[in-house]
């Protein structure tokens, strides 16, 4: 496949591992903020080939894994409700709540439908126009565009029985609060390469600026990530810190204007909560008063049921993985009361989860 | 989630686009790149294609890689030929 193949070369991904382990003098911890990223550097055993040169932690970028348990449970008390149906992408289905996830709730007779994409859900309620069908709106900047596009159409074609429960969520706070709290020391990141197709490079200027730490936007391919490892080792060793974009064919400095006018039409930014790290100002996006009559959370009026723990879920570690302060097997529940098949966290569950990575493709660096 | 792939645009029609995966023809949309054109290829996220590619910057970091084993291949032989004028103990 073009734009695929040509960069997972065998022979370039040796000479670009050779290059990296050649330049670092002293062990350098990169964080991939992507899940995405986490699951091609597991995939293609790059964590393993670059130890200990370079450690590769995993970030909080998987928005099925940090939206908050009590939305889950809000969608779930959404789709029992008798004339909804709640679309979702495949990835939210298994993703626990407090008491139960989407995919439960679905088997216990909510009507919960898996769609593909947001124009998906969209045409849903053009045909059923009895029942309101609410769109859950997760993903960072990559996927917000995509829903807002679908409110505007929706606005468009006088469809008033389309919703959004909102929850998209913005990369960048992410970041700065993982530095902020200083529990994990990063020397560079690895830069989100489809979030930044719609933000642009420029996005994450702050790093250099305010935190004196690189930034290499990367592609998912393997040589894509192992060339923007290479940036980051060299900028860690010649002390410079800057922004680098070696993904240059997807991404550049001012990223889909296009994209991001509609954000800023349909979309207002708020504090949002974040699982495993809690509330986070000005990283989260609300729907503006213009699309007030698309918002279920103001359309539907549910109460939620009250949080209860189970020990295991208290036990569950997915805050401290999401924030790379442990890598996934040093959580007590990890491949023993947590597996894929009966995830405990939402790192376990989703495809693009810290803990479903290590467990699929497997191995600690100790042993 | 923020998984993306790039594929052709084979038809446009309005702001809807035929791409092809894998033998089967799919529609997304164009309206976050308005400017694709039949012929290129878009990074495609659940359903929109959010990105046009650039060819000649992919072309730039393919010729980058071709380099580096050039410049690879150059030191190893020479690491080959040191060896072999090496005088026999």
């Amino acid at each position: 496949m073009k734009y695929t193949d040509e960069y997972r070369d065998p022979v370039t991904a040796r000479r670009l591992i050779d290059k990296i382990t050649a330049r670092a003098t002293r062990p350098i911890q990169i964080m991939e903020f992507c899940g995405g990223h986490t699951h091609a550097i597991m995939r293609y055993g790059i964590r393993q080939t670059l130890a200990p040169h370079v450690r590769m932690l995993s970030g909080p970028g998987c928005p099925v894994c940090v939206t908050a348990d009590t939305d889950i449970d809000y969608a779930i008390a959404l789709a029992h409700l008798p004339s909804v149906t709640v679309a979702t992408f495949g990835d939210m289905l298994r993703v626990p709540g407090t008491r139960a996830s989407l995919q439960q709730a679905k088997a216990d007779g909510a009507d919960v439908r898996m769609v593909y994409s947001a124009l998906d859900a969209l045409e849903m309620a053009r045909q059923n126009p009895a029942r309101s069908v609410v769109m859950l709106g997760i993903g960072f900047e990559t996927t917000a565009p995509t829903i807002a596009a679908s409110l505007v159409q929706a606005r468009e074609m006088g469809l008033r029985n389309y919703y959004v429960h909102c929850m998209h969520k913005l990369t960048p706070p992410a970041m700065r609060a993982i530095l902020d709290a200083g529990e994990v020391r990063v020397d560079a990141v690895l830069g989100p390469g489809h979030v930044t197709a719609i933000t642009g490079w420029r996005a994450w200027e702050f790093l250099p600026r305010d935190y004196h730490i690189s930034c290499a936007v990367s592609g998912f391919e393997p040589l894509d990530i192992l060339q923007a490892v290479y940036l980051l080792v060299d900028a860690v060793e010649t002390g410079e810190a800057q922004v680098a974009n070696p993904y240059a064919r997807g991404v550049d400095a001012d990223g889909n204007k296009v994209a991001q006018q509609l954000m800023e039409q349909v979309f207002q930014v708020t504090a949002a909560a974040w699982r495993g790290m809690g509330e986070i100002p000005a990283s989260g996006l609300g729907l503006r008063p213009e699309f007030a009559a698309h918002d279920a959370r103001l359309a539907f009026d549910v109460p939620l049921p009250e949080a209860a723990p189970t020990p295991q879920h208290r036990a569950c570690r997915c805050g401290d993985v999401l924030r790379g302060v442990i890598e996934p097997s040093e959580c007590p529940l990890f491949g023993k009361a947590c597996t894929p098949a009966r995830p405990v966290g939402p790192c376990m569950v989703s495809g693009e989860g810290s803990c479903a990575a290590h467990y699929r493709y497997g191995g600690t660096l100790d042993g | 989630m923020c998984l993306a792939i790039p594929l052709r645009v084979q038809r446009i029609d309005g702001a809807l686009a035929e791409v092809e995966l894998g033998g089967v023809t799919k529609t997304v949309s164009l309206v976050l790149t308005p400017d694709a054109k039949e012929g290129d290829y878009v990074l495609v996220h659940t359903g929109f294609a959010i990105s046009v590619l650039d060819e000649q910057e992919a072309q730039e970091t393919l010729a980058l890689f071709a380099e580096l084993e050039e410049a690879s291949r150059a030191v190893e032989e020479q690491a080959e030929s040191d060896e072999g004028q090496a005088p026999e103990a």
